[in-house]
């Protein structure tokens, strides 16, 4: 039965809040299709506003930025890294939600505590020691040394959102599998896992997009055009004397692109994962 | 322990095989160590640095004591930095929850029209959620660009101002461009938490309060804004915390400048570390973030329990 | 005390036709029931009347003045929900003022005004004790007296219920039975009570409106409404145990319906001697004994279903004649209490039996 607030009033106000979503939309997206504008339009239209929209499209930008730059060997590494972080952070989020939801260990809410006190960390808090610490042991500029750190920063994340799903998981499910017979492990494999498949993927999403953007670390761990990861080299882009804007352009949309597809397609699921969370966490 | 429980556990004495306990000591073992070691100890380790004066290109290391926190009391360019942070920190959550909850109150109206609304509000809302923060920053350095910036020529062409402003290079106006594209980053998302909340408010009550007389703003004040209350506490919460920590934007945008006038405290503690290489002033500015940084999360988390504990 | 009139009232959602146009009269000061069972348009009509929706076409009319374009709170009606609808975030008193604090203009109220309200109501409805618990701490019967409280607190003239009584337990549902009524006695508010259930509906109303499809069947008194339905779904609606109806066809003599006979009335038209017709038997009508019984229009048959009910059991026997089956409900003789698959006797004593139109469902004058 759907039940309305005020009819007369409605009307009047129905065509004010579409304006406004319009104005909002454009407010949103404006930014995002000024650049991909900018990313197709010749260096010399750049540098002229009037006109909006170029007089003739060109795909130099991309052609330098692709082929004579590093940012696809860096777009490589931020693959690498994000891949790995979001696999790591799984398991072992996994594993560690799991102990915390249903086997009797003592000292849960210090764990839990723990973990999810190092999401309220500056980065830069950590930085100096991690810095010195990678060093030592001559994972300076290397990848792993980013996999390693970013799978630790995205584990209080993934940490919370499996543990939160699988507390509401019946527990006779689980008490079931052990009668049959099986070990926590297989319990948690042959069970837990298959039916936590929604809250795994979402936290795999917002674990590789975490990862895929993150900067801070990235910057400091990483030294050399090999290593580098696609927003590290973004952000050191800019030429020594003239800004390439549309070189720029394009460049950010190719880093942009993975994350903003993958965020449209699961939306739903991404608010979902999080409103969850916090509305009953 | 249930019976249910015990025999699940084997049925047979608790410490025979493996027990349910030592399973999950060592399924937790690997993320606890992981965090233990990358972030925990680090921390401790940036604590044990701020007592030193280390300076790893000339090979200095010594105990210091408290010394570099003394040097921060009257350090300028901390409390500067302290003050931009929290100018920014400020500006920001106020007008993101603010804009959030309107353009939410928007969005919950049009649901009630078209259900696709609040699909295709989702779609949109979460690209600049989703865009690296480098990305947003070089997007809106192109924006700001005085010469042949789209938001110079749209001001300029709508009258609003006479001549073109060179945002980032003026003290007065780069916080607040710094301001403005956070807010656009983090809106929408925060906009579409606050939504999320509405749709969970039963559309009976808001039946119940016409008949019983309130009109918009009473059923708005009395109804929607104590029941979403949590929920503007909680994003509230995260997005102060994210604000105070700020570094990756605000560094990619203004890089600090002009003069220091966007400098947070993060970007000024990078730079000591990573351009002046000093350690252990370095690690000093940095713990002071993180304690500020934990006492804000602090006092919120007592205000939301202490509204919280009343049932909802 | 409200006179309500609804003229034509018709609603339409998209193509589908929620309410056919509907002409109703509710005497002041009336408690009536809507009854029907769901998805017959019975809430709607109650959100029309409120104010929370628009109808389609038609009018409603308070006391002969046209309300139909009024804003809920301009109508002075109030509203108890299926769910109660009580304000989750606020305490019993705060839900209890809440009309009274969103007044607007004349009739808002001071401070002290709005409390001594409250404990006025409070008193009334027995929640004295409650005035600082949240709904979530309540029983179900405490929160349905606080969502009748914040109704009364505003002495409404038109007082609308919305099958108020479905959340609650058996026993609780007979109590608040009633309560509401003791309610309705001692404030004499024009009061419409919507209900799915028909014990509610024959127990409590005045008049009532059986309601089907979004038309309504037939208005009337309980007793008139027992005594001659108007059609086969008020009939089969209305009454426990429902009214047997079996198909039957018209001979010279008699009207046979399976093995059972009765005689065909006078002035019977001829058209329904050709088309046959239905037969309506009230339970209370059939009587179930042992199997050795004889007599005229006595027929024998097999139990199928027992149903106790006090001294006496409503008895469901399968009886046959040649190969029909038919299955019929009656009461069972004091003290005979069969199991089922026992053989007994049917015979239909009382008044002459409803006749109905098979094609229209409608009742013919039974004499």
């Amino acid at each position: 039965m759907r039940v309305e607030t005020g009819w007369r009033e409605q009307h009047r106000s129905t065509g004010l809040m579409w304006c406004l979503s319009a104005v909002v939309i454009l407010l949103c997206l404006g930014p995002l299709i000024w650049q991909v504008v900018t990313s197709i339009k010749p260096d010399v239209d750049i540098v002229r506003l009037p006109p909006f929209f170029p007089s003739q499209i060109t795909g130099a930008h991309y052609d330098r930025v692709l082929l004579r730059s590093p940012l696809l060997q860096s777009l490589v590494n931020s693959a690498i890294v994000a891949t790995s972080a979001t696999i790591l952070s799984i398991v072992f989020g996994s594993f560690c939600a799991f102990a915390l939801a249903r086997l009797p260990i003592g000292g849960k809410s210090v764990i839990l505590g723990l973990v999810l006190a190092t999401s309220m960390f500056p980065p830069i808090a950590v930085m100096s020691p991690l810095y010195l610490f990678m060093r030592e042991l001559g994972l300076r500029d290397t990848l792993v040394a980013l996999i390693l750190t970013h799978t630790v920063y995205a584990l209080p994340l993934a940490v919370w959102l499996l543990t939160n799903f699988m507390r509401q998981l019946p527990k006779e499910l689980y008490y079931a599998a052990r009668i049959d017979g099986c070990t926590p492990l297989r319990a948690l494999l042959s069970v837990m896992l298959p039916l936590a498949r929604p809250a795994l993927a979402v936290t795999a999403l917002l674990v590789f997009i975490y990862s895929w953007n993150e900067f801070m670390f990235a910057l400091t761990l990483t030294a050399s055009d090999a290593t580098r990861t696609a927003p590290v080299t973004l952000a050191l882009f800019p030429g020594l004397y003239e800004i390439p804007w549309g070189d720029l352009a394009a460049a950010s949309l190719i880093v942009t692109m993975p994350v903003a597809a993958l965020a449209m397609i699961f939306c739903r699921h991404i608010v979902g994962g999080l409103t969850a969370g916090s509305v009953k966490g | 322990m249930t019976v249910l429980e015990h025999k699940a556990n084997g049925g047979g004495p608790v410490s025979r095989t493996l027990s349910e306990k030592g399973w999950g000591y060592i399924m937790a073992a690997p993320a606890f160590a992981l965090v233990g070691c990358v972030a925990l100890a680090p921390i401790v380790a940036a604590m044990w640095l701020s007592l030193h004066r280390r300076l790893p290109v000339f090979g200095v290391d010594e105990f210091v004591g408290v010394e570099n926190y003394l040097y921060l009391l009257s350090d300028e360019r901390f409390w500067a930095a302290c003050r931009t942070t929290l100018y920014f920190t400020l500006l920001s959550v106020t007008v993101e929850l603010a804009l959030g909850l309107g353009l939410a109150l928007v969005l919950h109206g049009l649901t009630r029209r078209a259900s696709s609304v609040t699909r295709v509000s989702q779609v949109v809302a979460i690209l600049p959620w989703a865009v690296p923060t480098v990305v947003s920053a070089q997007i809106w350095l192109w924006l700001y660009q005085p010469d042949y910036g789209l938001l110079n020529y749209l001001l300029v062409q709508a009258g609003v101002i006479a001549e073109p402003i060179n945002w980032l290079a003026d003290p007065d106006w780069a916080v607040h461009a710094a301001v403005v594209m956070d807010v656009w980053k983090t809106t929408p998302f925060a906009a579409l938490l606050l939504l999320a909340g509405l749709q969970t408010i039963p559309p009976e009550l808001y039946a119940a309060a016409r008949i019983d007389g309130a009109g918009w703003w009473a059923q708005f004040r009395l109804i929607t804004l104590p029941l979403l209350l949590p929920i503007i506490m909680i994003t509230g919460i995260f997005r102060t915390m994210d604000a105070v920590r700020i570094f990756d934007a605000v560094f990619v945008l203004t890089g600090g400048g002009p003069g220091n006038t966007t400098e947070t405290l993060s970007i000024y503690a990078y730079k000591t570390l990573f351009q002046s290489l000093q350690f252990g002033y370095g690690s000093a500015l940095a713990t002071a973030m993180f304690i500020i940084g934990t006492l804000l999360s602090l006092s919120y988390l007592m205000v939301l329990r202490l509204h919280l504990r009343e049932p909802v | 005390m409200t006179e309500v009139r609804l003229e034509g009232l018709e609603k339409l959602i998209g193509r589908a036709t929620v309410l056919h146009p509907l002409t109703l009269t509710i005497d002041a000061g009336e408690f009536f029931v809507l009854v029907g069972p769901s998805g017959c348009g019975k809430s709607t009509l109650l959100h029309l009347l409120a104010g929370l929706d628009q109808p389609t076409a038609g009018r409603i009319l308070f006391d002969g003045v046209d309300v139909t374009d009024m804003e809920p709170r301009d109508r002075d009606v109030a509203l108890v929900f299926q769910s109660y609808a009580l304000y989750p975030h606020m305490t019993v008193r705060e839900n209890v003022s809440f009309p009274l604090r969103v007044a607007k203009g004349t009739r808002r109220l001071t401070t002290s005004a709005v409390e001594h309200e409250v404990r006025r109501v409070a008193e009334f409805l027995g929640l004295e004790g409650l005035l600082d618990r949240r709904p979530q701490e309540l029983s179900g019967g405490q929160r349905q007296r606080v969502a009748l409280g914040r109704a009364l607190i505003r002495k409404p003239r038109l007082f609308l219920l919305d099958e108020p009584l479905s959340n609650l337990d058996a026993q609780l549902r007979a109590s608040m039975r009633a309560e509401l009524r003791r309610l309705h006695e001692e404030l004499h508010i024009t009061t419409i009570y919507v209900t799915h259930d028909q014990t509610e509906a024959m127990t409590m109303g005045d008049r009532l409106a059986a309601l089907n499809h979004g038309s309504l069947q037939q208005v009337g008194r309980p007793d008139e409404i027992h005594d001659a339905p108007a059609n086969v779904f008020v009939a089969g609606f209305l009454g426990y145990p429902s009214m047997n109806l079996l198909a039957a066809e018209i001979r010279t003599e008699e009207i046979a319906a399976g093995p059972l006979h009765f005689a065909v009335p006078q002035g019977l038209p001829e058209e329904v001697r050709q088309c046959g017709v239905i037969v309506g038997i009230r339970p209370e009508h059939v009587r179930v004994e042992r199997a050795e019984s004889h007599g005229d229009g006595v027929v024998p048959g097999v139990v199928r279903l027992v149903e106790p009910a006090g001294p006496t059991c409503w008895v469901t026997v399968d009886i046959h004649d040649r190969q029909d089956h038919v299955a019929v409900t009656g009461t069972s003789v004091s003290g005979f209490f069969p199991k089922i698959g026992d053989a007994v006797s049917l015979s239909v004593q009382g008044p002459v039996p409803h006749l109905f139109d098979p094609s229209t469902g409608r009742r013919y004058g039974s004499v």
